[in-house]
């Protein structure tokens, strides 16, 4: 394809870019930079996390048994199930399969919106127990009035993943819709294959939040 | 070649019947040209605007603040005003004209032409990245019309976050936003630079500048999100009092210093690397030598970017960190100055029995080579934990980071728009006026922070608007050399802008420098090559530049 | 040319070996292993996280330099958490307070 040359119309392809490989690898280059930016704005947060973890153990083993574990662990299936669903996705549309690769994002869409369900109602919870940080906020045990670091981790990563969840979602709802319309060929489904590698690393960072906040010694 | 759109747009630029040559400035006309452009040489044109703006308003502070301090008392501003003024001068300088300018001017602009490619990898996410800037610079434009921020550039807690009453979020959303369009930047030069290059240009082929940039842009995609979620803690603090770096609730102010100080030593680098690209292309060109240890220097750059993340605790001597880790990042911070002295003594000997021509872009490099080495070795002065828990917070601290950022990243980025500006516009501008201008940079960025050394020795410590009267003949001798930078700065400003319509017409390569760029038309065409480029050389092949045969590949 | 494409199963697997890392994480928090739990909890998610990034997303039969990308953004990632304890864990070493 490089003895196109230089100028070249071929479908799908952009004008400065001399082959389909080129193309396609220059957007995997390009998500995988993107995702590591991800990887150290979350770091951020994980970094201050293991410092309050470790000045407060006491309270942050407490303050984490007020979360509910079947809830943590049904979302951790749900979200991994959604990532199944997104990996065949981007397989359809990797062979060619446009309605398949459609119907799976439809399903990956409907897996995350459960995930934000069941967590809304693991927020709503928290406000009923007054276990959000702020004026109102009240918890007994041990070391309580380091409590509301907890908390506060609990609800900026969370709240974080979430909010990357709901913009994972916006974005699957847009490639199921080119999907269907055949938009995605053999030859350039990168926009699809993207977004598939940034719904698998909302899924990543929860496979770490998962054990970080809901399991800490529940022996 | 077949022909195809895009090879019959471009084929007006080798017109023999002398009709006008298209080139990318007039391709296509009108406002909305500009704002949807794709093309990378016009991004990089927004950028220089935008940044301009940003930097004549720093520069203004600037002006205010040398103003109040040419007097002891404190007789022109209130504190808390004086506070603001140094405040944004550091923000604006900082966020929205050296980390993004740099870059984001002479690197979008050069970077496909230096590597043979006809854009950059992402063009869409560039010119978004250009939008994200100008929204972050509106948002902060916006606080400063509602009194700006009083924290200093640090935004450092417990201040930031309990005590002041100013626009911290505003800015901060600014700052959060402008560092999205960093990082895109970086990310577009970092796959542009793996998959985009010309048949044959190895890495050992590329220009030392594309090294440059290159190692900028790490920094950018590794450090940049460090202090996006910094500042979005803080603004979390400020808004729903969720105490993260609270000491009422066993929160550590010191933390917010730690993920702060972990992007922002880095991004002195994303500052100062651009421009030491620039001096190597420089003082290859104007020496009429091949670079002095070529791959030496490429690495330095590398190494400086990541050794740039193994020191940001020497700002935090005397703040509450643990004495061991000083120790520590003290040790680590000399090692910075391997690779910047590597980089120096390079320079120097390709200078040596060089046949040196003193063009304006070869005065600016020299002038960097000294200003920097002024800095830097102040730098390793501050890294030692002694002196600086002695001049901590003084005007030594403050004459050291001038000497690197305006001293060095300013004189180099100035080098190199002078350097390529007759690439760019296809115009040259007056010889006489450019070199004076570069002597009375020189003259007077010297004379406004050599004395400061001095105040900072003598301990006047930073962010006051005032200070005891033995201290005034320093001040003024600092105020006056600002007057005088202030008219060097106006200098380019005046004359580039008559460039554009009055300056002699420049050839394609009015230096006789190597390298592609030099090899398309001034300015280039859109496409930037009319045939696809292939490089058989390695850079820098002076004395008699052998140019790349330019063949279409592959027909 | 397009890229490498793998077998469904390949995928239904990696999908039943992270139920089965699931499974075994939520058990392993209610066994006393004293500071090892926080150790093997983070273990299971790295190897979760292992599958994942390179099945799912495609790392294993991709170019070379995706591999470098990751592992460089968890070594930087690494140096923010290694100096951070260096802070934390010696702050009250010299006995004397603030220093």
């Amino acid at each position: 394809m490089a003895s196109e040359g230089h100028g070249h119309d071929l479908p799908g392809l952009a004008h400065h870019f001399d082959s389909y490989a080129q193309q396609r690898d220059s957007a995997t280059l390009g998500m995988w930079t993107f995702l590591v930016t991800e990887i150290l704005f979350f770091g951020g947060l994980f970094a201050a996390y293991g410092v309050y973890r470790s000045l407060y153990p006491e309270v942050f083993r407490a303050s984490s048994h007020t979360l509910s574990i079947q809830l943590g662990t049904f979302n951790t299936v749900v979200l991994i199930a959604s990532s199944l669903t997104m990996a065949l996705a981007v397989r359809g549309g990797q062979t060619g399969k446009g309605k398949l690769a459609a119907a799976l994002l439809v399903l990956t869409l409907i897996l995350g919106s459960v995930f934000l369900v069941v967590k809304g109602f693991e927020y709503h919870e928290k406000f009923v127990e007054h276990h959000v940080p702020g004026a109102s906020f009240h918890f007994e045990g041990p070391d309580a009035p380091h409590a509301q670091l907890f908390f506060s981790l609990y609800f900026l990563m969370t709240g974080l993943h979430a909010l990357h969840m709901i913009i994972g979602i916006v974005l699957v709802g847009y490639v199921a819709i080119r999907a269907a319309s055949g938009a995605y060929t053999p030859e350039n489904y990168n926009f699809l294959e993207g977004t598939g590698l940034y719904w698998h690393f909302v899924d990543l960072i929860w496979i770490f939040l998962f054990p970080l906040l809901y399991l800490i010694g529940r022996h | 070649m077949t022909t195809t759109p895009s090879a019959a747009r471009t084929a007006g630029a080798a017109m023999p019947d002398g009709s006008p040559r298209t080139h990318y400035l007039n391709a296509t006309y009108g406002l909305k040209s500009w704002l949807l452009t794709r093309d990378h040489k016009r991004i990089a044109l927004l950028y220089l605007v935008s940044i301009s703006v940003f930097f004549a308003l720093g520069g203004l502070m600037a002006v205010l603040i040398r103003m109040e301090l040419a007097t002891p008392e404190g007789d022109l501003f209130q504190p808390d005003i004086y506070n603001r003024l140094f405040t944004m001068h550091g923000v604006l300088m900082i966020f929205f004209f050296l980390i993004p300018g740099i870059p984001a001017v002479l690197g979008n602009f050069l970077i496909p032409l230096m590597i043979g490619a006809r854009d950059l990898a992402f063009p869409r996410i560039n010119l978004l990245s250009w939008y994200l800037y100008s929204i972050g610079g509106l948002f902060t434009l916006w606080a400063l019309l509602h009194g700006g921020v009083d924290t200093g550039w640090t935004f450092y807690t417990p201040l930031s976050t309990n005590y002041v009453n100013t626009s911290v979020i505003t800015v901060g959303v600014g700052i959060f936003i402008a560092g999205f369009s960093s990082i895109l930047t970086g990310l577009n030069f970092v796959v542009t630079i793996h998959r985009m290059r010309a048949p044959g240009l190895t890495w050992f082929r590329l220009p030392l500048f594309v090294w440059g940039a290159y190692a900028t842009s790490l920094i950018q995609i590794l450090g940049t999100p460090v202090i996006a979620i910094a500042i979005l803690l803080v603004a979390a603090e400020r808004t729903l009092h969720i105490g993260i770096f609270d000491p009422k609730l066993g929160g550590d102010p010191i933390l917010f210093q730690h993920l702060f100080w972990f992007y922002s030593h880095p991004a002195v680098y994303i500052m100062i690397l651009p421009s030491m690209g620039v001096v190597s292309e420089l003082v290859a060109t104007f020496s009429r030598k091949p670079i002095f240890g070529y791959k030496f220097v490429a690495f330095a750059s590398i190494g400086i970017a990541v050794l740039g993340f193994f020191v940001w605790g020497h700002h935090m001597f005397v703040s509450g960190q643990s004495i061991y880790a000083g120790v520590i990042f003290s040790v680590l911070s000399m090692l910075v100055a391997v690779p910047s002295a590597i980089k120096v003594f390079n320079w120097t000997a390709t200078l040596y029995k060089g046949s040196i021509s003193w063009d304006t872009p070869m005065l600016y490099a020299l002038g960097f080579i000294g200003l920097f080495t002024i800095g830097g070795l102040t730098g390793v002065m501050l890294a030692t934990l002694g002196i600086d828990a002695h001049v901590h917070d003084t005007y030594f601290i403050i004459a050291h980071f001038h000497y690197i950022m305006v001293g060095g990243a300013i004189m180099g980025y100035l080098g190199g728009l002078h350097f390529w500006w007759p690439k760019i516009t296809g115009r040259m501008y007056p010889l006489f006026w450019s070199k004076l201008s570069a002597i009375v940079i020189f003259i007077g960025f010297n004379v406004t922070f050599f004395p400061q050394f001095i105040l900072g020795y003598l301990g006047m410590p930073r962010r006051y608007h005032s200070y005891p009267p033995e201290f005034q003949v320093l001040n003024v001798m600092s105020s006056a050399g600002a007057t005088v930078l202030g008219l060097g700065y106006l200098m380019p400003l005046v004359y580039f802008i008559w460039s554009i319509r009055y300056g002699p017409k420049a050839p394609s390569n009015p230096w006789g420098a190597t390298g592609l760029e030099w090899q398309t038309t001034s300015p280039p065409p859109v496409e930037n090559f009319l045939t696809q480029p292939i490089v058989t050389a390695p850079p820098y092949t002076y004395p008699a530049p052998k140019r790349a045969p330019e063949v279409t590949r592959g027909v | 040319m397009p890229a490498h494409v793998q077998p469904v199963r390949v995928y239904f697997g990696v999908f039943a070996a992270l139920m089965a890392f699931t499974a075994l994480t939520v058990f392993a928090s209610f066994v006393n292993l004293g500071h090892a739990n926080t150790f093997v909890a983070l273990g299971i998610a790295a190897a979760k996280a292992t599958l994942v990034i390179l099945y799912f997303m495609h790392v294993k039969g991709n170019t070379k330099l995706v591999p470098v990308v990751i592992l460089s953004g968890l070594f930087f990632l690494l140096l923010l958490f290694l100096f951070l304890a260096a802070d934390y864990g010696t702050r009250g070493w010299l006995g004397v307070p603030g220093r």
